[in-house]
């Protein structure tokens, strides 16, 4: 091989390399870890008026990142009736609206890890022991993306059946303003 | 009964049979032509390695040799004849298999899932309509009526022994008519990728007389009679329903009716657990239970914190539903 072709031979395969790399963590799926549990970090604060701030580190980050999980989570969004009471694009219905600003209980991982764990008042059950931790926090990671609080390209497109609705991650503009 | 480690399923029904038909003149004849055309190869390098030089040139030109023109003439009608052959005996067989429509037939939709077979019996009357998972069971000799979808992705419904593959496709259905001639268990797979656990994807037909057919069918109408279960059946009955089985899992006969995975009424008479992952034995349910993303990771049934006595008590509920 001549030198010059040598270099744009490594040039090429350390682009690809690169390119392959920072793909890397996008979709990587972890089966068989567990993630942390309900009893495994410490209680949100919550006062008698709002949701308090969330514990500030460690910082609940998994899954949250990760578009398998957003995938996954959109189907439990469906298959563990979430959909009944928010609506299939989290729209909202007998539930609150889900891709909006306001988030009554807080919209960090934990609160809403929280929220679906423990129920929230007014009509919020609580899951806990019905639907597994790593489940909840694929849940709470598709939650995020429908309701614009992560980065875009994670976000979850059409599910693999088709269907005739957009969802809401194609929507412009970023999330809807509350109705006050 | 088709013997399981064949690499060549023998055909179970006429369907099958037709398929083998057309599939061994294809092979006879492509063999004949394969060796008459090598051979006729080998004889022209030979030939030409005789003559050197001007000769050789000169042979080498199409009109020198009127005698090769008229061979290729010859072998190009005789192509020409074979494939229409093949056109004949494929638009034959094409007529085989779709010459079973059957008014009043037995219907069984079967519905591709990541990566489970759900399996419903259809019927007029909504007390006979009968719900299973990964098995479908059919009267020898009576043509079966199969409807194809799917609830996500492509999948492919294919058993050899009994036909040819027929896709699952989204927001589509196919039918499929099978007739299984002898008794036995056929074995299936999805043939068409379809994600993570696409490998673990069986599914069986297992074709049983009429007279056996109509038993095994009145017997899985049936739902559990929860006043029989013993105690220990009955802790894994409360520990089914308090945990997340009762999410995606039903037991007709007590309040479980969740509707997106494998009904679990007569778990305990399925062939395998897990779609032909699992052996279905108590040890095989313990471990399936204690740690699904172990011995199929990324199945949708998630990894489900349970202690020791409610992994037993629920093994031996499961282990008593005939």
């Amino acid at each position: 091989m001549c030198m010059r072709f040598r270099s744009v031979h490594t040039g090429i395969v350390a682009g690809l390399a690169m390119l392959y790399l920072s793909g890397c963590d996008r979709e990587s799926r972890e089966f068989k870890t567990a993630p942390p549990g309900i009893g495994s970090r410490e209680l949100v604060r919550t006062s008698a008026i709002r949701a308090g701030p969330p514990v500030p580190e460690p910082k609940i980050t998994t899954y949250q990142d990760n578009a398998w999980a957003v995938s996954e989570g959109q189907r439990l969004f469906a298959q563990m009736n979430c959909a009944g009471c928010h609506s299939p694009g989290g729209g909202g219905g007998m539930g609150p609206p889900l891709t909006d600003e306001e988030w009554r209980f807080g919209s960090d991982p934990e609160n809403i890890f929280d929220t679906i764990v423990k129920g929230r008042p007014r009509g919020m059950p609580s899951f806990a022991g019905r639907i597994p931790d790593a489940d909840v926090w694929k849940l709470v990671a598709y939650v995020r993306t429908i309701g614009g609080l992560t980065r875009k390209d994670i976000w979850a497109l059409r599910s693999d059946d088709l269907s005739a609705t957009t969802p809401a991650a194609d929507e412009r503009g970023g999330p809807p303003k509350a109705r006050k | 009964m088709q013997h399981l480690g064949s690499i060549v399923s023998t055909p179970a029904g006429p369907q099958a049979s037709a398929i083998h038909w057309l599939w061994n003149i294809a092979l006879v004849v492509a063999s004949i032509v394969y060796v008459i055309t090598m051979g006729a190869l080998v004889a022209a390098m030979r030939r030409s390695s005789w003559k050197s030089g001007a000769d050789a040139a000169a042979h080498l030109l199409p009109t020198a040799d009127a005698h090769s023109m008229r061979w290729v003439g010859g072998c190009t009608v005789a192509t020409i004849v074979v494939l229409f052959a093949f056109l004949v005996a494929d638009l034959v067989t094409s007529r085989r298999l779709s010459a079973f429509e059957r008014p009043r037939a037995r219907t069984i939709r079967v519905t591709g899932m990541q990566w489970w077979w759900r399996v419903d019996y259809l019927d007029t009357i909504p007390q006979h309509r009968l719900s299973t998972a990964n098995e479908i069971y059919v009267p020898t000799g009576i043509p079966v009526q199969l409807e194809l979808r799917t609830a996500d992705v492509i999948h492919s419904f294919w058993v050899p022994a009994l036909h040819g593959k027929r896709d699952l496709l989204p927001n589509h259905r196919n039918m499929l008519w099978i007739q299984a001639d002898t008794a036995g268990v056929y074995r299936g797979q999805c043939a068409e990728f379809c994600g993570h656990q696409h490998a673990n994807m069986a599914i069986v037909v297992v074709a049983l007389s009429p007279d056996d057919y109509q038993r095994w069918y009145a017997r899985h109408l049936l739902p559990v009679d929860t006043l029989a279960l013993s105690p220990a059946q009955h802790a894994g009955q409360q520990v089914f329903e308090r945990k997340a089985c009762v999410m995606c899992h039903a037991i007709r006969g007590t309040v479980a009716a969740g509707s997106v995975a494998p009904e679990l009424t007569h778990v305990a008479s399925r062939w395998k657990l897990a779609s032909g992952a699992v052996p279905n034995t108590t040890d095989g349910m313990r471990r399936w239970i204690d740690h699904p993303q172990l011995l199929k990771p990324g199945t949708r049934m998630p990894d489900v914190p349970l202690t020791r006595d409610e992994l037993e008590a629920l093994v031996a509920y499961l282990r008593g539903l005939p």
